[in-house]
């Protein structure tokens, strides 16, 4: 217990990797099972984050360069991007089926 | 008290409005009466700060600036440039401290009015929140030292009077003048941002200091004295917008569908003066063509405006041109080079501007209540000729008014008759200097026209006699919280706060502690320098004097005769032949608003339609083409299959020889980029021989007893697809979320195979 505390006191390259990797099975875990659809475009963006944080974490402990960051700042910008379109097509969704319960739209099935 | 002490004083007041706003515009439905205590206390806490550091700074730090800067954000090295790094900061010198002393006099007087005035409204708590949001901003213009955070301000300021004007936005003319004021405020902000860019990469430095030091030097934009007049200029578009210069003043009037303490605070002391502040902050850098050009612009707009108040019948819009045309003054005095007389009419006008607009808020609201009182839901409470004899009814409004009104006509003992003696002598000297002596001509013709505008407006509001009986007995002063303020700005109009001389202001404390700043510009481009000036000033003075006593007596003894005698009739006047179209052409404020609106509202429409033009027609049309080329292919091929006729067979052939073709020799342009001519020849001749082919085979080889094989084949594909369909269609539930688990499946089964 001492040991796991003071390990959690220094913080290296390790507790980033487990970080990031938490936040994305959580995110995927809202993917795969929320029924709201707008939860489901939180669990992209939490995965999307959790990406960002594996790719900050390795440039800061592993390169000398700030490569990491700077495609940090991209997926961010990404992220924002794709956040709208996907709005715009929730928005589309609801004024179509009335809903935004993604296991009713199974029009896709037929 | 240490200059840190005085700086930290200066963030506090910066930032408490601010507090007042985050708080208020969260909180204000759950705390008592919307909290407007809360926001005027703060405002009051800012002024006695304000006092504090005015004193202090005049008393202890007189000749010293004081300043404080933090770097924001540091890029380093960068390549080409070097070091680079934007810092700010905050600044305080007598321009700065007193600056600050009328922003919040006049903050917390609004504050206090409002709490009378806009009793009962619809949005009370909001309006204090955005009042404690403007004061942030405007403060923030007034203790900054760098053009990027006076850039901030500037358009933070615009956004609260955007707030503000539109406070009862669901009336339309309400909403209307909020999007105008911002936008063309907008088109003078977009000028200030390239002269800032201009400045930003020839200093690589945002700080005034920094950037004047360099002018010094020798370090002027791209090298040319040109360049330095144009970021002047730029500079100055901005103070167009924001101060309502022509040909930008079409916003002010228009802002008057505001509450009218808004009015007072907004458009008529502070927010409006941030103009003229930028001026004299950036005077040094002016060279003397941008300082002329600022001249002339002054002069225009204030001629412009005071020619169309002498016209209108709103008590509100009157003030309003009034304003345009006091600031046109403003901005003359400081284009002429009357530095502290220009800035000095900034703080002498915000006093009595603020407490006509108040005044005149006063008297709105007690006519207000009066038709209310009578059920009278038609009249407009704010056109003069429904008033008259207020003076019996409201004896503190009327006397305060008369002193604003006293102030701003530049009679002697009030301190507007000192701005502008200094403002008119200033414009005397230029003449002398420079020759261009139109600009004096107009300032001793407005000075004329404002007094008589002015007392016109008292007489109409005040004198005489009121038409409805019943109405007028409804009438009665305003409740405390409104003639307060009334007072103190009517006590501030007086001459002795600014100088013991009634006469002149250049032995006063004010001439002293804001003294006209070296220019920086190279010597050759420069204006004629303080010594110059104050010399040809020395024997001018007198004659200035004299003839602006004999242009505002003129003034007020015609709209005495006029209004009050009855000597001279107002509409024989307006009808005669040629005066008949000066007066509608006043009237209408000189068609600005509809020569704009056909310029560029319906000049942005019509551009707007060539291009709509162009996407449907063409880009529509070409994509609609691609689809019909389409839908043709197919219905040739439906049309043969079918009926076999040689007729469509042939038109098919040719259609799919055509297409082949095309495609074949785009095909080789693209991929063929590096071969020599001889091999793009060869292969666009293959391409001719091929499609040639297709077409023998195609139109002799289609016919009946072909049908059968390839429907056949046609047939047994379909099949198959149909079978292996049916057994993957219980695969589609139709679901994205199953559909991801097989994604994620397929993805940890590449993982683990291809490792």
């Amino acid at each position: 217990m001492q040991e796991f505390i003071i390990w959690l006191q220094h913080p290296g390259l390790t507790h980033f990797l487990i970080l990031s990797g938490l936040l994305f099975s959580l995110g995927l875990f809202a993917i795969l099972t929320r029924r709201n659809a707008i939860m489901v475009l939180m669990g992209i963006e939490l995965m999307l984050n959790a990406a960002n944080i594996n790719f900050v974490a390795f440039s800061r402990y592993v390169t000398t360069t700030l490569d990491g960051h700077v495609v940090a700042v991209f997926v961010i910008i990404l992220a924002a991007a794709e956040a709208a379109i996907l709005l715009a097509i929730v928005l589309n969704i609801y004024q179509n089926f009335n809903t935004v319960n993604v296991d009713e739209i199974n029009q896709l099935k037929d | 008290m240490s200059q840190e002490t005085l700086l930290i004083f200066a963030v506090v007041v910066w930032l408490l409005p601010l507090l007042d706003f985050i708080v208020l515009i969260f909180l204000n439905k759950r705390i008592s009466r919307s909290g407007d205590w809360f926001g005027t206390s703060i405002l009051f806490a800012a002024l006695v700060l304000s006092f504090t550091i005015l004193f202090v700074k005049l008393g202890a730090y007189h000749d010293q600036t004081l300043q404080t800067t933090f770097t924001w954000v540091n890029f380093g090295n960068v390549p080409g440039v070097g070091e680079l790094k934007i810092e700010l900061g905050l600044m305080i010198d007598n321009v700065a401290a007193i600056m600050l002393v009328v922003v919040s006099i006049v903050s917390a007087l609004v504050h206090l009015f409002s709490i009378g005035y806009m009793h009962g409204d619809v949005r009370y708590g909001r309006y204090f929140a955005y009042l404690g949001l403007f004061t942030f901003s405007m403060v923030g213009i007034v203790l900054t030292n760098n053009f990027l955070l006076m850039y901030v301000s500037w358009e933070l300021v615009g956004l609260s009077s955007y707030l503000l004007i539109g406070h009862w936005f669901e009336k339309k003319s309400a909403a209307d003048a909020g999007k105008k004021a911002f936008i063309v405020n907008r088109v003078g902000d977009v000028g200030m941002f390239i002269g800032i860019l201009i400045l930003y990469t020839t200093f690589h430095t945002f700080s005034f200091d920094i950037i004047f030091e360099s002018i010094k030097s020798g370090i002027i934009p791209f090298g040319s004295e040109a360049w330095l007049t144009a970021a002047g200029i730029l500079i100055f578009c901005g103070a167009i917008g924001k101060s309502a210069q022509f040909p930008l003043h079409v916003w002010l009037p228009d802002a008057m569908e505001g509450p009218t303490p808004v009015s007072a605070l907004i458009h008529a002391a502070t927010m409006v003066a941030a103009g003229v502040y930028l001026v004299t902050r950036t005077f040094a850098m002016m060279t003397a063509d941008a300082l002329m050009f600022i001249a002339y612009i002054g002069a225009i707009t204030a001629f412009i405006s005071a020619t169309i108040a002498i016209a209108q019948n709103d008590i509100k819009k009157v003030l309003a041109y009034s304003t345009v045309s006091q600031l046109g003054y403003m901005i003359m005095g400081l284009g002429v080079g009357a530095y502290s007389a220009g800035f000095f009419h900034l703080t002498t006008h915000a006093m009595f501007k603020a407490g006509l607009f108040l005044g005149s808020g006063s008297v709105i609201y007690a006519i207000h209540n009066a038709l209310h009182h009578v059920d009278d839901h038609q009249t407009d409470a704010q056109d003069i000729r429904n008033m008259g004899g207020l003076r019996t009814k409201m004896p503190i409004t009327f006397w305060t008014f008369l002193i604003y009104t006293l102030a701003i006509s530049g009679v002697p003992f009030t301190s507007g008759f000192l701005s502008k003696d200094e403002i008119l002598a200033g414009t005397i000297v230029y003449g002398e200097l420079t020759g261009h002596w139109i600009i004096s001509i107009i300032g001793f013709f407005v000075a004329g026209l404002t007094a008589f505008y002015m007392f016109r407006l008292v007489i109409l509001t005040f004198l005489g006699k009121h038409k409805d009986h019943h109405r007028f007995d409804a009438i009665h002063e305003s409740p405390k919280v409104m003639t307060i303020p009334l007072i103190v700005f009517a006590v501030l109009s007086f001459f002795a706060f600014y100088s013991w001389n009634p006469f002149g202001a250049a032995s006063g404390w004010f001439f002293h502690a804001v003294e006209r700043p070296e220019s920086v510009v190279p010597f050759a481009v420069a204006a004629a320098n303080n010594e110059a000036f104050e010399a040809t000033l020395h024997h001018l003075h007198l004659w200035a004097m004299l003839l602006s006593l004999t242009v505002a007596g003129i003034g007020i003894s015609v709209a005495f005769s006029t209004y009050y005698w009855k000597k001279i009739n107002a509409d024989v006047v307006a009808n005669a032949p040629v005066l008949k179209w000066l007066y509608k052409f006043f009237l209408n404020k000189w068609y600005f608003d509809e020569l704009y609106q056909v310029i560029f509202v319906k000049g942005t429409d019509n551009i707007a339609a060539a291009y709509r033009w162009f996407d449907n027609v063409i880009i529509d049309g070409f994509v609609n083409g691609v689809a019909k080329w389409t839908i043709g292919i197919t219905h040739g091929v439906k049309h043969t299959w079918e009926e076999g006729r040689a007729g469509s067979i042939f038109y098919l052939t040719v259609f799919a020889m055509l297409s082949l073709f095309i495609g074949w020799q785009a095909a080789i342009g693209l991929l063929m980029q590096g071969a020599g001519i001889a091999a793009k020849i060869e292969c666009g001749l293959l391409g001719l021989g091929v499609s040639a082919l297709t077409f023998f085979l195609f139109y002799f080889g289609v016919g009946g007893f072909d049908d059968k094989i390839i429907d056949g084949v046609v047939n047994l594909i379909v099949f198959l697809a149909g079978m292996s369909g049916r057994l993957l269609r219980s695969i589609q539930t139709g679901k994205v979320q199953t559909y991801l688990v097989f994604v994620l499946f397929g993805v940890m089964v590449f993982f683990l195979w291809f490792r």
